[in-house]
């Protein structure tokens, strides 16, 4: 052979990982050639159209659909009571603790209802129109009972319950005393001990992920076996969980997550829709659609956060931090959804952060109100926990007259002191705070910004600036199945991957991770173009349906690359092992004699000679000459279990101007440096940051579910559910240093939920920067203006805000008779 | 049922709706013009976005009937001859999109605020494009996108001139 | 989600307009640019039996010059207002705020005459078309026309003095030319958000001093209102920062504005001082 016929071999070959390969996901993407669940038509298919419960807590005394029946296209109403015995209960995959209270969760309600929104009703229809036009003939009567809305007085003694089945609106009370875990010193202790000690308050508001693509579900019927298309993040959870709730055999399941627009946690759900879809689809024996409205969304899908924090931090007069303790009330909702008790419980090991605390100790009650359950979202249970160790540690700056930065770099992990187990147990395996700290500084232009905020000062400018600063960590990865399982969760944290290598030297690679946004078709091909030394544009990534990628834990937790990732690597790795044999047997050499590069084996010190993966594909397609004792195979697949987390962190500043006369806040620089190990592919890396940030910076400044004394959700729409837009968010600066993760092969950290977690703090504490001067110690979240003006002008943090909603569209809210104008 | 007579991506149409049918749902379930997508139900999202007449409208806030004798462009008209719009070209090498549930109503948001601003700038982007929703990318991708394209579209503008 | 259902007129002309809206019975609708009301059928807040559609209604549309007035066509868009030359002249202050109306695709279909009787006191224009004391021309059953000032046309929340039958067909306005500074004042949390309190001002100057001074305020009540208290306090006064402070000091006198989750009524009280201030300083160049 002459040189010609290789120019693999006489280049180095490119490394995919590490490029900024445009996405392949785009194609269809950018010309709506997409696969939305809301696309899908099925012959013969019905519609379902929710009536749902206007009233938060009441028994329903008197369901009459007859009315609906008789309206023209539909098919059937059901209720509750027709379903009853058959719906079992929407799952709760992680009972935190032993003695949790699990009151059970039926998807429609079938004697009372306990949020507004809650399933009341289903009309059936040959059409949407006329599903939506029948849910009004529906005759139902309330008989109220009393509404349970604010945590702090739901746990009183005496107080009124959410379930008359319950003795207290306490599900669960969780505890991690570090001393008794022997991972730190005596709490009390420490505390008693202290030279300093700052306690606050911090509210984490009730926040709606508000994913673009409503959700949306579609149960196709073929004989007994059912197949759900529907927008989630988790159909192989769906599968196993829709099977145990409905009674559908596992292997009569199929579940199908085709384009799904966006989730963050939002889409981790087995929903009360998709188990009714099911139902009706089995009882009717035809295929059915349910496709929610925004408004539908915003009040029945889980919500996130809304947590009650009460931290307190004890220190040396020098600045070291001795002990920290946490207090959290948790707001669960009416019920417990998949992972809902867990969440907070999740975020007990991120309290310490980056710190060296030699004590700690955490304690949770999770309580139940009459509001749409909380469970996932974007960060979930570490966003909560890096905004109180980050605001307490201003907090104690002030306290101690301290530069901020300087007493974090004072308590921080060193470099070298990795890997380092925390207070908590985990055990942080790389990483140097200081040098993205360093970055971050630049990259925002600190200094300049430090002597602006001097002069804005001194010339008691109206428009103040302050510097927030935010130096974080999360565990993400999720996660080591044994150490799941020491927590009690319903299931293990492994992820699948299988490799096809079809005859014409093309691959399949099939992934139990399930893409909604973060690109993994192309990451995926990156890494199996290197691993098999095969052209990018060769590899074709499937996902997202069971009956194709059959095991699998999908996508949360910033876990798909670090754990999916790497199982693909690993079935990768089984392919070339498997290959290797077949190419030693056809190039009659001994396997050790032979190397792998580029795609290609060939045997040491024989240049030219050699054989291709993609043609081995063919030969052992064929099969007509390969070695005795094996298969004719060389597809493979792994399932990678995560031996630990991975800590991705870094530092992120904010600088923000405050308008001390409306009291309205606005970035004027962002700029962070994340160190998330090794990247797979910088262009994504750099999205998933934006978003991120894009979120966590939302929190700290406009978004807030807000529930009126009578538990109706006044935020119901987007005009007040208020999502940033391009004018109302600045541009970002972004960074990353690298340390790899020494927890898996690719040394990959995760990057979905880093700006999310990092961000809201920084915000927060940038706006307090600017004001403390003026005698502001805190403002709620979001920091609207009005919040802002008050802390500064009346003192306080702001307060609470007015329930109503803005009478924008006659206010939007839901009401006694559904959906009703604003006063007038 | 009042019948209409519509021209969307260069095809025509004649059908039978219901006054209150929504243009989107007109697009999406009559047509199969399924690229064109629902966000929200008042007008905040912009996912709906197509072009009535050349002008960038949301679907979600115009009846059917209203498109009677229209043209109508959705995401799924904007390639000619096989080659992508210098928008979705740039959406794509930019990275301004993520889930992609946003982006046909970015992109034709986005072209519309071209066509009245051939230069703008980012402030001008960022206000042109604030009244469509991305929750997945933070925007500045999508700016850099619009950046680009206008950047793509001027100079083939200029060389046609 | 889907609005009810409805019957449907697509008049061409104002007087099958009329004749559609006499037809259409007790319940019926006037549709404008639709970016409002569609919304609201869409969530079943409203559910009128009959829509009457004026998009066709070619003669509502437009602005035209007579005098010293400017006279928008009802179904004049948005759009068409931010690109008219006898707006870019003569209609400053309805250009700032319409530039801050919703956004570019709302704003192509929306209207100045919809927006208007629509009548929503978080929404930009009811507020500027009162501090420029409009007319508003108004046809009735029948053909009858009658002219109503904007201080008698906006009634209540979504009230307007449009009787049954009646339609909006224009608005006139008087031409600010030489001597006039505007500025249109606008505070929400995001971009696309209704005002939580915004402020109109027109401000004449002669020689130094405030000749005329027209302040709105959108979002101040039930209603858009007039800063009357500060438009005297300025009418006479040299144009100096203290004057002027000083005067919109006085601007949220006599007002009761809503409460909401956005906004407590003390809140926008400030607001309104605050924005008065900025914009009285914006129009006059301090």
């Amino acid at each position: 052979m002459t040189l010609t016929d290789e120019p693999t071999t006489a280049e180095a070959p490119v490394k995919e990982v590490g490029n900024a390969r445009l996405r392949k996901e785009d194609a269809r993407l950018i010309t709506g050639k997409t696969t939305w669940t809301d696309n899908m038509v099925l012959p013969g298919m019905l519609h379902m159209a929710f009536l749902r419960s206007p009233v938060a807590h009441a028994t329903i005394t008197n369901l009459d659909v007859s009315a609906a029946k008789d309206r023209p296209n539909v098919v059937a109403v059901f209720t509750g009571q027709d379903f009853k015995d058959e719906q079992g209960s929407i799952p709760c995959a992680w009972p935190v603790t032993p003695d949790m209270v699990n009151p059970g969760h039926p998807s429609i309600a079938v004697d009372t209802v306990n949020h507004v929104g809650e399933a009341v009703a289903i009309v059936v229809a040959r059409t949407r129109t006329a599903a939506v036009d029948a849910v009004e003939a529906i005759d139902v009567d309330y008989e109220n009972l009393p509404v349970v809305l604010d945590m702090e007085t739901a746990v009183q003694d005496g107080a009124d319950l959410v379930h008359a089945s319950t003795s207290s609106n306490t599900s669960y009370h969780f505890v991690f005393d570090a001393g008794e875990a022997g991972t730190g010193s005596d709490t009390d202790a420490a505390f008693r001990d202290a030279e300093v000690t700052v306690s606050r308050r911090f509210v984490q508001q009730r926040l709606i992920p508000a994913f673009m693509e409503p959700r949306s579900a579609v149960v196709g019927v073929q004989g007994d076996n059912y197949t759900l298309w529907s927008a989630t993040q988790i159909p192989h959870i769906l599968r196993v969980m829709g099977a145990l709730t409905t009674g559908i055999p596992e292997h009569k399941l199929r579940v199908v997550a085709p384009d799904v627009g966006g989730g963050f946690g939002g889409k981790l759900q087995v929903c009360p829709e998709e188990i009714l879809a099911l139902l009706v689809a089995r009882r009717l024996g035809k295929p059915v659609k349910w496709t929610e409205t925004r408004s539908e969304s915003l009040m029945t899908a889980h919500h996130g956060r809304d947590q009650v924090q009460f931290i307190d931090v004890a220190a040396k007069k020098d600045g070291t931090v001795t002990g920290l303790r946490v207090r959290l009330l948790a707001d669960m909702g009416a019920y417990l959804r998949l992972i809902t008790p867990g969440v907070p419980a999740l975020g007990a090991f991120m309290f310490p952060g980056i710190y060296k605390f030699p004590a700690y100790r955490f304690e949770c009650d999770g309580v139940f109100t009459n509001k749409v359950p909380t469970d996932a979202y974007r960060g979930a249970g570490r966003p909560e926990a890096t905004f109180a160790i980050e605001r307490i540690m201003d907090e104690l700056a002030v306290e101690l007259d301290m530069d901020p930065m300087e007493l974090r770099r004072k308590n921080w992990i060193n470099a070298e002191e990795f890997p380092f187990t925390t207070v908590a147990g985990l055990e942080y395996d790389s990483g140097d705070y200081e040098q993205a700290t360093q970055a971050a500084l630049e990259l925002l232009g600190y200094d300049e910004l430090r002597a602006e905020q001097k002069r804005r000062r001194e010339s008691n400018d109206p428009v103040q600036l302050g510097i927030g600063i935010s130096t974080f960590t999360e565990m993400c990865g999720l996660a080591p199945s044994r150490v799941l399982g020491s927590l009690s969760f319903g299931a293990g944290g492994w992820e699948q991957a299988s490799i096809r290598m079809l005859p014409t030297g093309k691959v399949e690679v099939v992934t139990g991770s399930t893409p909604h946004g973060q690109g993994h078709e192309t990451a995926w091909s990156q890494i199996v173009a290197d691993e098999l030394g095969v052209p990018f544009e060769d590899v074709e990534v499937l996902h997202g349906d069971t009956a194709i990628s059959s095991r699998g834990l999908d996508t949360y937790g910033s876990r798909s690359l670090v754990v999916g990732g790497t199982a693909v690597v690993k079935a990768a790795e089984k392919v070339v092992a498997k290959a290797r044999k077949i190419a030693a047997h056809l190039l009659e050499a001994s396997e050790d004699d032979l190397e792998f590069s580029g795609g290609k084996f060939s045997v040491k010190g024989t240049p030219g000679a050699g054989l291709g993966i993609q043609e081995i594909a063919l030969a052992i397609f064929a099969a007509h000459d390969y070695p005795e004792g094996i298969e004719p195979s060389i597809d493979a697949e792994a399932a990678f279990d995560p031996v630990n987390f991975s800590f991705p962190h870094g530092t992120h500043l904010c600088a923000m101007e405050v308008d001390t006369e409306t009291g309205f806040v606005k970035i004027r620089k962002y700029a962070c440096v994340d160190d998330i190990g090794n990247i797979v592919n910088p262009i994504i890396v750099e999205g998933q940051m934006h978003g991120g940030l894009a979120q966590g910076i939302s929190q700290a400044l406009y978004e807030e579910a807000i529930y009126d004394a009578d538990g109706n959700l006044t935020t119901g729409t987007f005009v007040d559910y208020l999502l940033p837009s391009a004018a109302d968010l600045p541009d970002f600066a972004t960074g990353n240093t690298t340390h790899a993760a020494t927890s898996n092969p690719l040394g990959a950290k995760g990057v979905g939920e880093a700006g999310c977690i990092a961000s809201t703090p920084a915000v927060v504490n940038a706006a307090l920067d600017a004001v403390r001067h003026l005698g502001v110690e805190d403002i709620l979240m979001p920091l609207t203006p009005e919040r802002v003006w008050r802390a500064i002008h009346t003192g306080g943090d702001g307060g609470a805000r007015a329930a109503e909603g803005s009478n924008a569209y006659g206010g939007a809210r839901t009401t006694e008779s559904g959906y009703e104008e604003a006063d007038k | 049922m009042t019948q209409i007579n519509v021209r969307v991506d260069g095809a025509s149409y004649s059908d039978d709706v219901e006054p209150r049918t929504l243009l989107v749902h007109y697009l999406r379930e009559q047509l199969g013009k399924v690229g064109t997508v629902v966000g929200c139900d008042t007008s905040n999202c912009g996912a709906c976005t197509v072009h009535l007449d050349g002008e960038s409208v949301k679907s979600c806030t115009v009846l059917a009937v209203q498109a009677d004798g229209s043209e109508v462009t959705t995401i799924e008209g904007i390639a000619e001859g096989g080659e992508l719009h210098p928008m979705q070209k740039a959406f794509h090498e930019k990275h301004g999109l993520q889930c992609g549930y946003c982006t046909p109503g970015m992109i034709m948001a986005s072209i519309d605020l071209l066509k009245n601003n051939p230069n703008p700038s980012e402030h001008e982007i960022r206000e042109g494009i604030e009244g469509n929703l991305c929750r997945c990318t933070g925007y500045v991708n999508i700016v850099r996108a619009v950046q680009q394209a206008a950047g793509k579209m001027s100079s083939t503008a200029g060389a046609q001139a | 989600m889907i609005p009810a259902s409805f019957a449907y007129a697509r008049p061409t002309t104002v007087d099958e307009a009329l004749q559609a809206i006499a037809a259409g019975g007790d319940d019926v609708k006037i549709m404008a640019g639709g970016q409002s009301l569609i919304p609201v059928m869409r969530l079943r807040l409203a559910a009128p039996e009959t829509v009457v559609d004026l998009t066709k209604v070619a003669e509502l549309r437009g602005v035209r010059e007579d005098g010293d007035s400017l006279v928008i066509g009802a179904m004049t868009t948005h759009t068409d207002i931010l690109r008219d030359p006898l707006i870019a002249q003569y209609g400053k202050l309805i250009a700032e705020a319409t530039e801050t109306v919703a956004d570019p695709a709302v704003r192509h279909r929306g209207t100045f005459g919809g927006a208007l009787a629509h009548a929503d006191p978080a929404g930009d224009l009811p507020a500027v078309a009162l501090a420029l004391d409009a007319e508003f021309v108004i046809a009735g059953p029948g053909g009858a026309r009658r002219s109503v000032p904007a201080s008698a046309f906006f009634v209540d929340y979504l009230t307007t003095a449009l009787d049954e039958g009646e339609l909006l067909l224009e608005v006139r306005v008087p031409k600010l030319g030489e001597g006039w500074g505007v500025r249109y004042e606008k505070f929400n949390r995001v971009a696309q958000a209704w005002s939580i309190v915004a402020v109109a001002a027109a401000v004449r100057m002669e020689g130094g001093r405030i000749a005329e001074a027209r302040i709105g305020l959108t979002n101040m009540g039930s209603t858009p209102l007039r800063a009357t208290a500060t438009e005297q306090a300025l009418v006479g006064a040299d144009v100096s920062l203290e004057t002027v402070t000083a005067a919109a000091a006085q601007a949220a006198e006599g007002t009761e504005p809503s409460s909401d989750l956005n906004a407590q009524a003390d809140y926008r009280q400030h607001l309104a001082r605050v924005l008065t201030g900025r914009a009285v300083r914006a129009a006059t160049g301090l």
